[in-house]
């Protein structure tokens, strides 16, 4: 089992990612600079959050067209476990790996704080380790994580049961439905806008992010 | 602009001085590279003989002043690097752009050092925003200049303080401090010390932003300033965030032999400063230089302050393996010059050498002494009756924009990347973060203006203890400190007297917590030609403490209901430049005054009780006093906490005094081992006792003739409200 973690210019997220799988899950993990990711290696991975090419444009967006998102396609239709954290997530919707998009916070400024979650779908890459309905805690940061969809893909994501997470009591950005974390069809392919990566050691305000790689390990058993 | 249009800063002296040393007439590009290194931003030249006071030596300091940013020996083959900028005179009139590039300038000090930035503080000081529109506009902007920069550079802003002050309408005070670990072999030198190295110049094109930012720093703000616009430079903190990553990487092959930043002056002064450390020479050629605009002149291009630029040396032979790695990012570079034997500091231009000054005169400004004079003050204990209602009191204490919680601003910064940030904001006295040998950094930025303007020694000395408390409140020893010193108009006899009596203060307290001065900065000219209105004088102390192991970090937060909430240090009548004042509108009184062998003695106390495992939360006691410290532990904690006034170590004091004056040296522990506590205070000679217990309910205060109660829920909404309600409405 190997695990790569991509590195567009502007990723910032990359190290935090790499330091939780490789020290914290012990899993075999490498930091690939964009240009040089070969997906044939890897058996899963990860687009860190941060600002890919500054989010010029539109969050995600330049890094949705490079190639080596034409890779992690190529691993996502092979049922490869492919998560995609804050700006990751950012970048997924905007090469169309998961449905909707990813909207300016409705409170118009970057918001970092901790969030209080649901458990809505244990069945995917990586929620299957949790509890299904369970509450957990996770710190969100973030200028564009409003998700927002069109009814009907809404009600898809509703009927397949792709809305994986949801923000309960506050609702930090105004995303629609409360969602905080989706999967494509397939359910290898996760999007979420809070940081399990700063959530997996005790010592930094929790771990209930540590259970998502968990369940990572788990899918490709 | 033609070179004809360039207006210099220099005065009549300086420019003689220049004559003479040179023997001849400087031509007009180097009278610009002079003007721009001998400004007082760059040079020190008013300043340098007051820092001389402060130590700058200790067991862990690896360089002190005069480096990008100061080392400190944290164990087991690591260093921290820590720095301390500004950027008030372009904040206020950008104070988005100016701000975010105050944050880019700091990085990139630390990272020439060759060490990672892992976080950022911020110390910012406005007008009122309760009066003031144009404040509150300030305050906005400077906040979403430093989230928007640091957010994108994936660096966390972990800590920082705000103080409003009508002083700061015009000239508001942005403070920026960047810390950073490194391995310490993997240190850079500022330093250009082997003929033949080559000089590579890193990052944003050169263009016209930024055009004597230092002598424009160095100047009071007139209504015209606005003018000035074009000395506000443009952040990129994209393009950062790739020069971080690729300078690190270049950094690691270990043919990097120098590295500096270019900020103030430009490339005039980073080839200049590198070349004296080095005591070498540098040529440059103008024309290999990659500029933004295409008609710019030499003396444009050479004291352009445009962002996002490093200069790097390298060992010759070796620059095409670093320049592979600036590919890799898509950063740009160019070849620009090489390191030479001669100490001058040559420019060249198509063949054609424009400039030659010998690098010892141009990196060494003359002194030019200043006359301080001690200005005359008279101090009464203002006389008002006792306000009625208490609870009313403390809520408006704790809605008071000095003193309500900060986190409108933190939310707005990303404090988590890096996965290091262990206490939060909001959460303790300072920030804390894990380093990569397994201890722990604490830091934390301090100032008072209000006290320094009573009385600039005390509150010199004050906030160097105060930022110490506050480092010590978490479980950390403080180990080093950084000071900025931010003033009126030298020229001002009286702005200068309180300059030196501020650096003495300071230094005082340095000596006697064995704390070494490592770096700092000095800002003149905070005036305001309209009003003819100096700031109050604005030291903002840095001090970064260690903790060996992560059973030793405390909070502020109360936490168990039944523990015995214990203080130490006595409550006197220190409410001169109090937050109780400013509320009721008294301008008089007394600043706190500190007795610095004591408050030494009650740091340790309070560490060795942390160490013991005594301690379930610790604040230090500070703005507001001992009424507003409790209140914060209990919203904090989401407990409440039962007092008795009559406990408190204290001289006579009306119940008002007693609530609300800001003597130095005290804490406030909660502890279920508060026998223990008291015993090590009572053997250190430290005046303490236990005054209450946490409860649930609410925060209630009693004494034999009256009692007053706040409940949780109206002191959250007091200090947690107050600054959002304030700039958003």
């Amino acid at each position: 089992m190997k695990a790569a973690v991509i590195q567009f210019p502007g990723s910032n997220c990359d190290y935090d990612a790499v330091h939780v799988l490789k020290d914290v899950i012990k899993v075999e993990t490498e930091l690939v600079w964009h240009k040089e990711f070969d997906n044939s290696d890897y058996d899963a991975v990860i687009l860190p959050g941060g600002f890919a090419y500054g989010d010029h444009l539109r969050a995600g967006v330049i890094a949705a067209y490079s190639p080596a998102m034409r890779k992690v396609k190529e691993m996502a239709q092979e049922g490869k476990p492919v998560l995609g954290i804050c700006n990751g997530f950012q970048i997924l919707v905007e090469s169309g790996l998961l449905p909707g998009a990813l909207l300016r916070n409705s409170c118009l400024k970057f918001v970092c704080k901790w969030v209080t979650m649901r458990v809505e779908s244990t069945s995917s890459a990586f929620t299957n380790k949790f509890k299904e309905g369970s509450m957990v805690r996770m710190p969100i940061a973030h200028n564009e994580g409003r998700y927002f969809a069109e009814d009907d893909v809404l009600g898809e994501l509703r009927e397949n049961d792709q809305i994986l997470l949801r923000y309960v009591g506050e609702n930090p950005n105004g995303a629609l439905d409360d969602i905080a974390g989706i999967c494509n069809r397939e359910r290898n392919v996760v999007g979420l806008m809070p940081h399990p990566e700063r959530a997996s050691e005790k010592i930094l305000g929790g771990d209930d992010g540590r259970m998502m790689f968990q369940s990572m390990l788990e899918w490709i058993k | 602009m033609t070179e004809a249009m360039m207006e210099l800063s220099l005065t009549r002296e300086e420019m003689e001085y220049a004559r003479k040393f040179l023997k001849r007439e400087p031509n007009q590009l180097e009278w610009a590279m002079i003007d721009a290194e001998w400004s007082e931003h760059c040079s020190y030249k008013s300043s340098k003989p007051v820092l001389k006071l402060l130590p700058t030596k200790g067991k862990r300091v690896l360089l002190g002043p005069g480096y990008d940013s100061g080392v400190v020996d944290i164990g087991d083959g690591y260093v921290a690097t820590v720095h301390i900028e500004s950027h008030n005179h372009p904040s206020a009139i950008d104070p988005y752009g100016g701000a975010a590039t105050g944050i880019g300038g700091v990085i990139r000090d630390i990272l020439c050092m060759g060490t990672r930035p892992i976080a950022l503080l911020d110390s910012l000081r406005f007008g009122s925003i309760e009066e003031s529109e144009h404040s509150r506009w300030l305050f906005k902007y400077v906040v979403r200049g430093i989230a928007d920069y640091g957010n994108c550079t994936g660096i966390p802003t972990v800590a920082g303080e705000v103080e409003f002050d009508e002083s700061f309408e015009k000239n508001c005070l942005v403070d920026v401090i960047c810390l950073g670990v490194g391995r310490k072999e993997g240190l850079v030198l500022a330093e250009a010390s082997n003929p033949g190295d080559v000089v590579i110049l890193v990052g944003g094109s050169t263009g016209r932003d930024g055009i004597h930012g230092v002598t424009f720093a160095s100047k009071v703000l007139t209504e015209r300033s606005e003018e000035d616009r074009s000395a506000v430079q443009i952040p990129d903190p994209f393009t950062k965030k790739l020069i971080i990553e690729a300078t690190l990487e270049a950094v690691s092959t270990g043919y990097v032999r120098g590295l500096k930043d270019l900020g103030g002056g430009g490339l005039t002064c980073g080839i200049s400063e590198m070349a004296d450390k080095g005591e070498r020479g540098i040529e440059i050629d103008l024309s290999r230089i990659y500029l933004r605009e295409e008609d710019m002149v030499p003396t444009e291009v050479m004291i352009s302050e445009s962002q996002e630029r490093m200069v790097f040396i390298v060992e010759n032979g070796r620059e095409r393996e670093i320049c592979k790695i600036f590919d890799k990012y898509e950063v740009p570079y160019a070849i620009i010059g090489i390191v030479i034997r001669d100490r001058n500091v040559v420019v060249v231009q198509r063949g054609k050498k424009i400039a030659d000054l010998p690098t010892r005169f141009l990196a060494n400004a003359p002194i030019i002494p200043r006359r301080a004079m001690k200005p005359r003050v008279k101090r009464a204990k203002p006389k008002f009756e006792l306000p009625k209602d208490l609870s009313a009191t403390l809520l408006k204490l704790l809605s008071s924009p000095n003193i309500a919680s900060k986190e409108w601003v933190f939310r707005q910064y990303d404090h988590e990347v890096g996965v290091r940030t262990v206490v939060k904001p909001g959460q303790g006295d300072a920030a804390v973060l894990r380093l990569p040998n397994g201890k722990f950094a604490a830091i934390k930025a301090d100032g008072n203006s209000k006290c320094c303007d009573l009385d600039s020694y005390q509150g010199g000395a004050s906030c160097v203890a105060e930022a110490c408390r506050n480092v010590v409140a978490v479980g950390a020893e403080p180990v080093a400190m950084l000071d900025h010193l931010q003033f009126g108009d030298p020229n001002n006899g009286e702005v200068f007297w309180a300059f030196s009596q501020t650096v003495k203060g300071i230094a005082d307290a340095c000596r006697s917590f064995s704390l070494p001065c490592i770096g700092g900065k000095v800002s003149f000219y905070n005036e305001d030609k309209e009003t003819g209105k100096a700031i109050k004088p604005s030291p903002v102390i840095v001090v970064l403490g260690l903790i060996d192991n992560a059973n030793h970090i405390a909070t502020a937060g109360l936490k168990n209901e039944g523990d015995e909430i214990v203080i130490a240090g006595s409550t006197g009548l220190d409410l001169g430049g109090s937050e109780y004042y400013r509320v009721l509108g008294v301008l008089d009184g007394s600043p706190p005054s500190i007795d610095l062998k004591l408050e030494r003695k009650t740091m340790k106390a309070v560490l060795e009780c942390i160490k013991r495992g005594y301690v379930s939360s610790c604040h230090d006691c500070s703005s507001g006093g001992l009424a507003v410290a409790l209140a914060e532990m209990c919203i904090i904690g989401n407990s409440g906490a039962i007092v008795n006034l009559e406990k408190v170590p204290a001289r006579r004091l009306r119940i008002d005094e007693l609530l609300f004056s800001e003597s130095t040296s005290r804490f406030i522990i909660s502890t279920d081992k508060p026998e223990k506590v008291l015993k090590l205070f009572r053997k250190s000679g430290i005046p303490s006792a236990k005054i209450g217990e946490v409860r649930a309910g609410p925060l209630e205060f009693s004494s034999k003739r009256m009692s007053f109660a706040c409940s949780i829920q109206d002191m959250k909404k007091a200090y947690g409200e107050a600054i959002q309600r304030l700039v958003e409405a």
